[in-house]
């Protein structure tokens, strides 16, 4: 540790003098911002010191990502002002926040997949010599910027066939690279491996010394506890607390997180394990994601699918429903061996599958709510006959459907893309409610939702699941599936790497099967 | 229709600039044009507003409404087809070529001769529908590089067809009638277009087969995991698409009494202007049929107007493309206004 400190000092990292803990690196005063149909932020206060790290904490649609994405520049607030070392600023662009020392890394990448690491890392500010490359000196920077960081990648490898957790580092050294005195950090670990994580930290804690103000989001409360300096949690858009790392306990977090004792968020579900109706036999997919796995959800129960992003759980969910191409082995709906399962077939079998990304593969924007859910059932006698449609019937029964989830507004005619984000998740969720389904396969179901319909989510979980249903739940956020399945299964690089049932289900057991086993030995 | 749209969509704090956005986002621009178009030609040529040439006006309207009706299909399907003037070329001189033959070997079969003639064009249609059918559909070949081939290989297959020569010697049943007869004073090219428009509102309107082309074009992933069956039923616009222009092409062919190999070469740009003008999205899953036809109407009444004022063909011809590409501007600005 001492030596790679002193290797940072003496590393061609940044060097800002006069700029030790205390000073005030960043200023947001009554920072509001509106998206079409939603309230991103209102009124959120936020500051930065030099030397600290303070740490975003909330919900997936908390507010957090346009907090930051202000701050980076990818769009101005509507509402507020910002002031960077105490100077009033509005930023332009994401270009103009990195020349001012402001440098982000996102969970998406903004990484040209064609190019080597080192170009990748020189992107729009290439070492030249009277207009030309200078290529050794990109790529002895890059050998620099790599060894600082203890990243083992080849400069010249291209990113696209880097692994995810790979362009992560890619990512952050490309931040590093640009010298910044504020470097935001959305969720770095969410890829890397526990000695991966390490190394982050470590670093972290160098880039500290020297001053820098690092902004990090992260779901995992052990590392709040580890590196955080400082707790900003936001809940709805709406700053709840700003609390010192060290006074404050998990419960506490958590609570602030959620705006109500864990206890209410989450129902109690009466599991009542029944007949078999999903079996996967020994799958393998084509694309190498998915090795060997065989698992099974019986009637009335809820079952949890945990790991890593890139760990293959969603793959599984999609392979079921016929979304990804099968290799080897079988998918069985309630004893029936599926051949080629297709999206189609599943529906007719009763089989539903609601995808992660909303606005990508759940819903038609620009068409009203009822279009959207009744989409799955107009082949259906209810609402159509030889092809033309009985509208009064559809009407009818997507009311219903709306008037059971609690659709905020009730208006099944509005277009979906002015709704808010739990109320979209809704109509998403009210496609199951359309035709008689008997497993629903539910991938992230709760991402980028407020905890108000998050709430209802559950509860029209718990009562498909207590009227017989299979619930198949893929989910990366724990604390959700711990509370929610009565059995899960922790994937790890495309394979199960364990069963929990009953009070073997916890965190602790969950995220021991999360890493690699060598880390473990170590 | 449109005031049920409206209702539902002013926000409910506004200003009088938030009305007019509103009534803007849902309705477009295009009635504002129509009126625009009608007042500007009514000053300045009398003969706009004679009777006969009302009746002109929708007569010529007859053709660019069939052919903007298939093309709304499949620009609300999220593709477009730039193959519709090949369509019609290619229509134009099979049927005639059909037609003439066999009333040349049975001149007692004026019937049959023009039921066979009407047959071989649609087939022609059909054709080229499920070819771009199968190359968007199947091969994923983008809608533009698929359709524009098509283009090239009808437009080069109706010279070659014809040696460049118009096809004459067609029954007169074909090209008094159907060309230019009139049933209770109204031209019958006008009636066909009615029943195409009757029937391509009901499609998209009450049928599962309508709803299912906004899903796809909207969002096809969703459509796909919704289960329906995308391929097919993107397919199955561009064979609706090829056989209305193909009408299109028959109807054209009967009033000019030949066939004709360079027929129809304006009709792409012209039908896409119209729909786009008639507020449907060139990103798909959005808009109207009735905006198409009226988007159509608009296009037929400008080139008619500058007709009548003497504007040269070649002015017109920047006239309309102009209008596609502010058409589309503000298709981009409505997007932006809406939320």
């Amino acid at each position: 540790m001492t030596a790679a400190q002193a290797s940072a000092q003496s590393g061609p990292a940044p060097s800002l003098p006069g700029e030790r803990g205390g000073v005030e690196l960043l200023r947001l005063s009554a920072i509001s911002k509106h998206f079409p149909g939603v309230r991103a932020l209102s009124g959120v206060d936020f500051d930065l010191q030099a030397g600290e790290v303070h740490v975003l904490f909330g919900e997936n649609g908390a507010g957090k990502s346009t907090l930051i994405n202000i701050i980076a520049g990818t769009f101005p607030p509507d509402d507020g002002t910002m002031t960077l070392r105490g100077q009033p600023i509005r930023l332009n662009s994401p270009h103009h926040a990195r020349q001012l020392g402001v440098n982000a890394v996102f969970q998406e990448f903004s990484l040209v997949p064609t190019l080597s690491v080192q170009d990748n890392l020189y992107l729009g500010r290439e070492h030249q010599r009277a207009g030309i490359l200078d290529k050794s000196a990109i790529a002895r920077g890059t050998r620099e910027t790599l060894e600082l960081l203890q990243f083992h990648l080849d400069p010249k490898a291209q990113v696209g066939s880097l692994s995810r957790a790979e362009q992560q580092m890619v990512e952050i050294a490309k931040a590093i690279q640009g010298e910044p005195s504020i470097l935001i950090l959305d969720e770095p670990t969410a890829s890397l491996t526990e000695n991966e994580a390490n190394n982050l930290f470590a670093l972290i804690e160098r880039l500290k010394i020297q001053g820098l103000g690092i902004i990090y989001i992260t779901h995992r409360i052990q590392e709040i506890h580890r590196i955080a300096d400082r707790v900003t949690v936001l809940r709805d858009g709406q700053l709840v607390a700003t609390v010192a790392a060290g006074d404050v306990s998990e419960t506490r977090l958590v609570e602030l997180m959620i705006g109500r004792s864990i206890e209410a968020l989450y129902p109690a579900i009466d599991y009542q394990p029944g007949r078999m109706m999903v079996r996967t036999d020994h799958l393998s997919l084509t694309s190498g994601r998915v090795h060997d796995v065989s698992i099974e959800v019986r009637a009335g129960e809820v079952v949890g699918l945990a790991g890593l992003v890139g760990s293959g759980k969603s793959e599984i969910g999609r392979a079921i429903f016929g979304l990804e191409p099968i290799g080897h082995g079988a998918v069985e709906i309630g004893d029936v061996p599926i051949v080629h399962p297709s999206p189609r077939g599943m529906l007719d079998r009763g089989v539903v599958y609601v995808p992660p990304d909303r606005r990508e593969e759940g819903l038609v924007a620009m068409r009203p709510v009822r279009e959207n859910m009744s989409l799955g059932a107009l082949g259906l006698p209810t609402f159509s006959r030889f092809g033309v449609l009985r509208r009064r019937l559809e009407g009818v029964s997507v009311r219903e459907i709306a008037r059971r989830l609690n659709l905020r507004p009730l208006n099944v005619e509005r277009q979906v893309a002015s709704f808010s984000g739990g109320n979209q998740q809704k109509v998403v969720l009210g496609r199951g409610l359309t035709r008689e389904v008997k497993v629903f396969i539910f991938d992230e179901p709760t991402t980028g939702v407020d905890v108000g319909a998050k709430v209802e989510i559950y509860g029209f979980m718990k009562e498909l699941c207590e009227r017989g249903a299979a619930i198949l739940l893929i989910s990366s956020d724990l604390p959700e599936l711990l509370h929610l399945a009565s059995r899960a299964y922790v994937m790890h690089r495309g394979e199960i790497r364990a069963e929990l049932v009953g009070d073997a289900l916890t965190e602790e057991a969950v995220l021991a099967n999360f890493f690699d086993r060598a880390v473990d030995a170590a | 229709m449109v005031t049920k749209r409206l209702e539902g969509e002013i926000a409910p704090s506004g200003g009088p600039s938030a009305v007019v956005r509103s009534v803007f986002s849902t309705v477009g621009i295009l009635p504002l044009l129509l009126v625009l178009a009608i007042v500007f030609f009514a000053v300045q040529e009398p003969r706009f507003y004679a009777a006969a040439n009302i009746t002109n006006v929708f007569r010529q309207s007859t053709y660019l409404i069939i052919v903007t009706l298939g093309q709304a299909l499949v620009l609300i399907s999220g593709g477009f087809d730039l193959s519709v003037g090949a369509v019609i070329a290619v229509t134009s001189v099979v049927s005639a070529r059909f037609m003439s033959r066999y009333y040349a070997g049975n001149p007692d079969g004026e019937v049959t001769s023009v039921i066979v003639g009407i047959a071989a064009g649609l087939f022609v249609g059909l054709v080229f529908g499920l070819v771009n059918g199968t190359g968007v559909a199947r091969f994923k070949v983008s809608p533009f590089i698929m359709t524009l081939g098509m283009a090239s290989v009808g437009s080069g297959f109706a010279l070659y067809y014809t040696g460049g020569s118009p096809v004459s010697g067609m029954p007169p049943l074909f090209t008094r009638e159907i060309g230019t007869g009139r049933v209770f004073e109204v031209p019958i090219p006008v009636l066909f277009a009615i029943a195409a428009i009757i029937a391509v509102i009901f499609l998209v309107s009450a049928t599962t087969w309508g709803r299912y082309l906004y899903a796809i074009g909207g969002n096809m992933k969703a459509a796909f995991l919704s289960g329906i069956p995308v391929g097919a039923y993107t397919a199955s616009v561009y064979v609706l698409c090829s056989l209305l222009a193909a009408l299109a092409g028959i109807l054209l062919t009967a009033r000019v009494s030949s066939g004709e190999p360079n027929l129809g070469a304006s009709f792409p740009l012209q039908s896409i202007t119209a729909a786009v003008v008639g507020g449907v999205s060139l990103r798909g899953g959005e808009g109207r049929i009735i905006g198409a036809v009226l988007g159509a109407l608009f296009i037929t009444i400008l080139t008619n107007g500058m007709n009548l004022i003497r504007i040269e063909s070649y002015v017109q011809e920047i006239a309309i493309g102009v209008i596609l590409i502010l058409a589309v501007i503000i298709d981009r600005l409505r997007d932006r206004w809406r939320v």
